[in-house]
């Protein structure tokens, strides 16, 4: 019970995504907003992974879902749009990245780590701004959006809401899954206490190396997904700003569980959206909430209901 | 005399001008409790982080079940069966005693590779673990996150912790610092449980602790072993006399 308990907030946050298209989110601005919020809420959650999971507080996570992107530019430019083509190679070559940056960024930590992958997401970048071939800086608009056995099924704005729905559910659940066996159990030891999980005989670096592949390839594939919802792609994928609000999003949410991110990805997104339709001057008033919730948000928007009932006890 | 289960020989190792182990030898047998004591700064952390392998010695061997460990790392040598506690409690707080106990079983129970079952549901870890929490008396609180426990509960969960792991040999640094009397006498209750079934290098302050539990004694000043021998032979050595002379009593009768 406790568990499910725990776990509520996810369920019917999936669950409010799913009915959302029938209780008057179902036109098209409002899902295509929602499909660009679960998407990036999907890569947030494979970042929670790291930063609340492993304590990898990764700088360069945006890299991820532009190796995705960009391998569906790449293979569009060479008329392979078949899915079982495109997201398998989307998903390989961001958790590639992942394997040979992670390999060298995981032997650093703390601000080392946060400063070795800001450098190797730049990089990744700067390559990016270079594909004269692929739009360069400009970036480049897809032809079509990636066909599954042929069919266009992704073209269908509701299609392609269920798709996204599906994969924040399932991104969330593998995660899930990750953090309870005893391949998360180590992580999170390592990060609770490195010298305990050393001295049980636990070398922290394979498991960590591990959690970043895995966390890169859910990069790879949410790039892949917003690049068909977008139906355009720019070197800006990879940025380090993109990477910051990322970041932003799971602290926002709150590190303590996988729900945070989840709550901080869309509650980030659809406040960006609407702020932005308020004033021309929006970006004012969006730094300033999100300053005072770190301020005063502790565990983040996920811990509401916590310092509430704290406050309620006193 | 049967072969030492952990055998150090001539281990050097100087922080700067400083020689905090200084050419020192000793061994401990299987199912012997190896006390070693000596004043503050005498370097017995120094010498557990050696035998654990945190810190690199500079010259010297370290022999553990026959084989030479000097080179491998801290988790190589935990994997051997060398298991330690340490002087500040060093539990991962945000776990359970349980889950704290049942990770230090399953780093003994196969591959950690795996990535779907939830590890909490393991019988497999769950009952060696609860079994090491009722050695050292605390099954009731299984279910209590380490961070939330009182002192003495956490020393008696390192105590646990370090058997889940069924190691060979323990190092036991300073497992009654900090304890109040209650506890300590708790602990000493559950250390005498242990000897005999486990071979234990134990480090402690408390000289009542060290001569009821110990099979032998090592005196450790300046980096040197002064002495070795069994307790009553230590407790009238002249020289282990005057080394505690130089601080202000004879710490041989009363608690640290």
């Amino acid at each position: 019970m406790a568990t499910l308990r725990a776990e509520a907030p996810a369920i019917l946050l999936l669950l409010a995504l799913a009915a959302a298209p029938f209780v008057g989110f179902g036109e098209g601005y409002m899902l295509t907003l929602l499909a660009r919020a679960m998407i990036l809420a999907m890569a947030a959650v494979s970042l929670s992974l790291l930063v609340g999971g492993a304590g990898l507080v990764s700088m360069g996570h945006a890299a991820m879902l532009g190796f995705g992107a960009y391998a569906v530019v790449i293979l569009d430019d060479a008329r392979v749009t078949e899915i079982a083509v495109v997201l398998p190679v989307a998903i390989a070559a961001a958790a590639g990245f992942a394997l040979v940056t992670g390999a060298v960024a995981i032997r650093t930590s703390g601000v080392h780590f946060i400063m070795i992958t800001l450098a190797f997401g730049q990089m990744a970048f700067f390559t990016a701004s270079s594909l004269a071939g692929y739009g360069g800086d400009d970036g480049y608009t897809l032809y079509s959006r990636t066909e599954i056995g042929g069919a266009r099924l992704l073209e269908d704005r509701l299609a392609f809401h269920f798709v996204c729905v599906g994969a924040l559910a399932g991104t969330w659940l593998l995660c899930r899954l990750l953090l309870a066996s005893r391949f998360g159990r180590v992580l999170r030891a390592a990060k609770g206490n490195p010298l305990r999980a050393q001295a049980l005989g636990f070398d922290p670096y394979p498991y960590r190396l591990v959690a970043y592949v895995i966390a890169g390839a859910i990069g790879g594939a949410s790039g892949f997904l917003f690049a068909n919802a977008t139906e355009f792609v720019a070197p800006a994928y990879f940025s380090w700003q993109r990477s910051g609000e990322l970041l932003f999003m799971v602290i926002l949410g709150g590190v303590a569980g996988l729900h945070g991110a989840l709550i901080g990805a869309l509650g980030f997104v659809l406040l960006e959206e609407w702020l932005s339709h308020q004033w021309e001057h929006w970006r004012i008033v969006f730094g300033v909430l999100l300053i005072l919730a770190v301020l005063f948000l502790p565990n983040g928007l996920a811990g509401i209901p916590g310092q509430i009932a704290k406050a309620a006890r006193r | 005399m049967t072969d030492p289960l952990l055998s150090l020989r001539n281990l050097r190792k100087r922080f700067g001008g400083l020689a905090v182990t200084d050419d020192v030898s000793l061994d401990v047998a299987p199912g012997e409790i190896h006390a070693v004591i000596g004043p503050n700064g005498a370097g017995k952390t120094t010498l557990i982080n050696e035998i654990s392998g945190v810190l690199r010695v500079d010259g010297g061997r370290i022999e553990f079940g026959g084989r030479d460990i000097t080179g491998l790392s801290m988790p190589r040598r935990a994997r051997l069966g060398l298991a330690r506690s340490f002087q500040i409690t060093s539990v991962v707080p945000a776990f359970t005693a349980l889950e704290n106990t049942a990770l230090a079983v399953q780093a003994g129970a196969g591959s950690s590779f795996r990535f779907f079952r939830p590890a909490a549901l393991e019988r497999r870890l769950n009952e060696p673990a609860l079994a090491a929490l009722d050695q050292v008396g605390l099954a009731g609180r299984a279910h209590t996150p380490a961070g939330a426990m009182s002192h003495g509960e956490k020393r008696q969960l390192e105590l646990a912790i370090a058997l889940a792991t069924q190691p060979r040999l323990l190092l036991l640094d300073e497992p009654l610092a900090g304890a109040g009397p209650e506890e300590t006498e708790r602990l000493i209750g559950i250390l005498r449980g242990l000897k005999s079934r486990y071979a234990i290098l134990l480090v402690e302050h408390d000289m009542q602790a060290v001569f009821a539990l110990a099979d032998r004694i090592s005196v450790l000043v300046y980096g040197r072993v002064i002495a070795t021998g069994e307790p009553d032979a230590i407790r009238g050595n002249a020289e282990v006399r005057a080394a505690y002379l130089g601080e202000d009593d004879i710490p041989l009768a009363g608690a640290a």
